[in-house]
């Protein structure tokens, strides 16, 4: 369908919309939530939750149905489980994905259908640029930010021959794209590794025998947890510094791979010693509700129930009329966790990237500490191949 | 009576969409239709194993190619049906001939094998083609035109669907009772008998094997078409067994065999995961107790007179 | 860049020696008793789970390993017993149906039990670090599974060579109706069969645990690998399970390993990732067409 087309219906669409207020909201959750990247979904579902939790199980002070479901990973799992929610549940947002490739899947159908997607994690550079969509909002990042930042770190550092590692998926070639927008030093190579992969002995011999000063990874869940334990083992900790955006230096991989992620500095959007009203709320009521500390994603599905809480309450409950919701939405008139926050024109956010360093805090915990800024009021590189109907 | 139940069938089943869509319940039209696409697929390989004695283990790679070769024709930009399902049906016959031609020489498990290790090799091919996709599958802009029916609407779609089925499934009857099916049915009772009778053993169960391929093909183009997407796990060694376990649940050799198995199978899965987070557990045992206690499958157990 | 090399080859090694203890149950099961298991990764995966969590518990990978070892010997004599024994006389579509069955089964069971996130195994302490040798540091876990797959690789080839059991091994694998009337006890025989095949997929599970993940499905990657080893080495060779084991993951490793760095002198680093892998996958299936074309009893027929 032509762009102008599109924009027509979608007028159309809006106009004849009966603008009642809904009695409910029904927000189809689809995230990965078995399998090596679990950890990310269900620490975002656990945040999601959390928050519809402390708004008394309602957004918008309509009552929510949160249908949760897993995608397994797998892109045709995703599309499967997304006709289910747009045609059988019929819901009024959809959220959770992880993954960029299956984000990438499910997109057409729920546009199509002018459900709107808000995005706690999977952020691609189709969605920020040429591709962008209004009925998609992205509440966490463009997926080059993160590793924009540790590229700018690793840089300033004076590291002037690295090794870029990452799962050959539109989230990875985001990642390597991000870091070398800002590191300028020579790539001593780029290792693209299987999504999934486990054992990274092959890649680990490879790196050996490149001698980088530096390594980049970025390898979500357990792919980054076997990798960082693996190249411990190898004795490559030795030589080479290992640098990694947020992702693979949370409290999911900390918790799984313990001590020899110390010393590890990583940046992130948001981080839990971050010192403002909402997140020392979030931090407390997450550790009390779950017994473990947030990590970045949690923090994610946290803001995204939060925007769609604000959404509801500023369209009146009138889900119907999508220009309403849109508004609402763009307006993103909420506390987040991370501290200010706005959207862009393509609706990926504008915020600070923080510097992080792995170690030991006052109690003993080996956890992330806030180092400084990185970037201050940071916008992606695709915003400007968006033409936003 | 026994003349009725087929037509009443077809008709039961022209009537469905229509039924779901006046009571809101459009969601299983494409369920349905699915569950029709998988039949299909699992009905072409009945075809070579019921019919043509031959277990193949590597089904699914002509299913995923027929989805592939919709899928690659829409990104260069052929939507129109009429040129991209018959090129897609085209190339899994194709692959089908080629696996045919060295497969056929072995026998027994060395078969399943060798039909195992092709389906493979084509499934890391699809996986190594990054402009198509790679790991992620490749996207269908949108469904075929098959002008001048409509195939946006899921009713639209699934009729057509219906329709190649229906045909597939009567093809079936008609070679069966063919001089091309009586000799199958003869090389599957004994290979050497025929040979020395002269029959060309050998390329009779090539044709039945390509047959079989190019309507797994057919068939993945609706699933292309279906899904929205092709997918490499279409390839996958677990879809093959998927398909081979449709055929045996629903009957070796029967001409509904396969379909009774996708509907059976597909409808078990549906239905348990509407009740359990475990669905599998009850498949499985399900699936135990089929091969346990039928061993001729679902098929072998309906009245006698229903059976070909 | 021979070090490179070398380093890859131990790697290689490592894997395919794993692929070895999969294939060696599985060869003589398909061998012997003429019957297809798809389930078998299941067991390889019930060995993971055990040792996680007896490790978990017991705080003690040693441990872990004993108890997934006595766990899945028990689970196969009683899975052989109660299920896989009234498919021997079956066709080979009954046996795919029910073992296929038993994957469905076996999956689920665990997701019941451990839930449908991965179990973290960590290797012992004492081995997480880099050994020096040879001139370069390589991972001791690494080198103790190597070790391990070497010891029992020669228990086993002692076993069928040189004891009155693996005699009658030998004899059901070339011919077993001469065996059964020759008055060895075939049916007692194939349940320890199958119980030395589930332990052996066991050890597996267990060491590959914590390079790997522990989780549902991660069985059915690695079987269909096992089956292309015992089809290359000949179904019902030990001997033909080795080298077929060696060879695949020296083939697959190093195939992966240095076809992305051939490659990346021809085509951008992102095509080179994604084509090398997948020619590496290719060839070792290519590799199994051909042997079974031109040799379909495999490097090492069992049969006479």
């Amino acid at each position: 369908m032509s762009k102008p087309l599109r924009a027509a219906l979608l007028a159309a669409a809006i106009a004849s919309a009966p603008a009642f207020a809904a009695d409910k909201v029904k927000i189809g959750f689809l995230s990965t939530l078995s399998g090596p990247g679990a950890g990310l979904g269900v620490d975002i579902r656990d945040g999601f939750q959390l928050a519809v939790k402390s708004l008394g199980g309602k957004v918008g002070g309509l009552p929510a149905e949160v249908i949760v479901a897993d995608d397994a990973q797998n892109p045709d799992t995703a599309k499967q489980t997304t006709e289910k929610f747009l045609k059988k549940d019929k819901v009024d947002f959809m959220t959770g994905i992880v993954f960029s490739n299956l984000m990438l899947a499910v997109g057409k159908p729920v546009f199509d259908s002018h459900t709107f997607y808000i995005s706690a994690n999977a952020g691609p550079s189709q969605y920020a640029g040429a591709d962008c969509n209004p009925y998609f909002f992205n509440v966490a990042w463009q997926n080059d930010n993160l590793h924009e930042a540790v590229g700018k770190y690793v840089n300033d550092q004076g590291f002037k021959n690295v090794v870029l590692l990452a799962p050959n998926y539109p989230g990875g070639k985001d990642a390597m794209s991000g870091f070398k927008r800002f590191y300028k030093g020579k790539v001593a190579e780029e290792i693209y590794t299987k999504m999934g992969q486990l054992d990274y002995a092959a890649e680990l011999a490879q790196v050996r025998a490149t001698k980088p000063d530096a390594l980049f990874f970025f390898l979500p869940g357990g792919m980054g947890i076997n990798f960082v334990k693996q190249f411990v083992a190898a004795g490559l900790s030795k030589d080479v510094r290992l640098f990694a955006p947020g992702f693979s230096a949370d409290e999911d991989v900390i918790k799984a791979v313990g001590a020899p992620m110390l010393g590890l500095f990583n940046s992130s959007h948001w981080a839990h010693d971050m010192d403002n009203a909402a997140n020392k709320k979030f931090v407390a009521d997450f550790q009390k509700e779950y017994g473990r500390l947030p990590s970045l994603y949690a923090s994610q599905g946290y803001d995204a129930a939060l925007l769609i809480d604000a959404a509801v309450r500023d369209s009146k409950g009138k889900l119907e009329d999508k220009a309403a919701v849109k508004k609402a939405l763009e307006a993103a008139k909420f506390a987040s966790v991370r501290g200010a926050f706005k959207f862009n024109s393509n609706h990926y956010p504008v915020q600070d990237y923080y510097l992080r360093l792995i170690r030991q805090d006052g109690q003993g915990r080996v956890t992330n500490k806030t180092m400084g800024t990185i970037f201050t009021q940071h916008a992606d590189a695709y915003v400007g191949e968006c033409k936003m109907k | 009576m026994k003349k009725l139940v087929e037509p009443l069938l077809l008709a039961a089943a022209v009537a469905l969409p229509f039924l779901l869509a006046a009571t809101g319940n459009e969601f299983y039209t494409g369920m349905a239709t699915r569950v029709m696409i998988f039949g299909l697929a699992a009905t072409a390989l009945n075809l070579i194993v019921g019919y043509g004695g031959m277990v193949a283990f590597g089904h699914a790679a002509f299913f995923g190619l027929g989805a592939y070769g919709v899928a690659i024709l829409m990104q260069h930009g052929v939507t129109s049906a009429w040129i991209a399902w018959p090129a897609a049906v085209a190339l899994a016959a194709l692959a089908a001939l080629g696996v045919g031609l060295v497969s056929l020489r072995t026998r027994g498990v060395y078969f399943i094998m060798i039909t195992l290790a092709f389906a493979q090799m084509l499934y890391y091919l699809v996986l190594s083609l990054k402009n198509y996709g790679g790991d992620d599958g490749l996207p269908l802009a949108n469904r075929s035109t098959l002008a001048p029916l409509d195939l946006g609407s899921d009713t639209g779609f699934y009729l057509v669907t219906l329709a190649v089925l229906a045909a597939a499934l009567f093809a079936m009857k008609r070679l069966a009772a063919s001089r091309f099916g009586s000799a199958l049915a003869g090389i599957r009772q004994n290979e050497t008998r025929m040979e020395a009778l002269g029959y060309p053993v050998f390329g009779l169960k090539l044709a039945c094997f390509v047959i079989g391929g190019a309507v797994a093909g057919l068939a993945g183009a609706l699933m292309a078409n279906q899904h929205g997407m092709a997918s490499p796990n279409l390839l996958y060694w677990t879809q093959s067994g998927m398909l081979l376990v449709m055929v045996i649940l629903g009957g070796v050799g029967h001409r509904y065999g396969g379909l009774i198995g996708a509907v059976v199978l597909l409808g078990l899965e549906e239905v348990l995961a509407g009740v359990t987070d475990h669905a599998n557990l009850g498949v499985g045992l399900f699936l135990l107790a089929v091969v346990s206690f039928a061993p001729r499958g679902i098929a072998g157990l309906l009245p006698k007179g229903s059976r070909e | 860049m021979s070090q490179l090399i070398l380093e890859q080859a131990l790697n290689g090694l490592q894997f395919g020696l794993m692929l070895f203890l999969l294939a060696a149950g599985l060869t003589l099961v398909f061998g012997i008793m003429d019957m297809i298991n798809l389930s078998h990764g299941s067991l390889y995966m019930g060995g993971a789970y055990f040792a996680a969590a007896a490790a978990q518990a017991s705080g003690s990978f040693a441990v872990g390993i004993l108890a997934a070892v006595a766990g899945m010997a028990l689970v196969g004599t009683l899975l052989e017993l109660a299920v896989l024994r009234h498919f021997y006389k079956r066709d080979h579509l009954s046996q795919v149906l029910a073992t296929f069955a038993l994957i469905l089964i076996a999956n689920e069971l665990v997701r019941m039990v451990w839930g449908p996130q991965p179990m973290m195994l960590n290797p012992p302490e004492a081995l997480s670090g880099p050994v020096e040798i040879l001139g370069f540091f390589y991972p001791a876990y690494r080198l103790l599974i190597i070790g391990v797959g070497l010891a029992v690789a020669l228990f086993l080839y002692l076993l069928v060579a040189k004891t009155r059991v693996g005699m009658w091994v030998r004899a059901g694998a070339a011919n077993r109706e001469m065996t059964e009337a020759m008055g060895v006890n075939v049916r007692r025989l194939f349940t320890a069969i199958f119980a030395l095949g589930a332990a052996l997929c066991a050890i597996a599970g267990a060491l590959l645990g914590p390079l790997l993940a522990v989780q549902v499905g991660m069985g059915e990657n690695i079987l269909i690998l096992a089956f292309v080893v015992i089809v290359i080495g000949g179904i019902g060779s030990i001997r033909g399970a080795l080298v077929g084991s060696l060879l695949v993951g020296v083939g697959d490793t190093l195939g992966r390993a240095l076809l992305p760095t051939l490659l990346r002198s021809v085509a951008s680093s992102e095509v080179a990732s994604n084509l090398g892998p997948a020619l590496a996958s290719i060839l070792i299936y290519a590799l199994m067409a051909a042997v079974l074309f031109w040799k379909p009893q495999g490097l090492f027929p069992a049969r006479g």
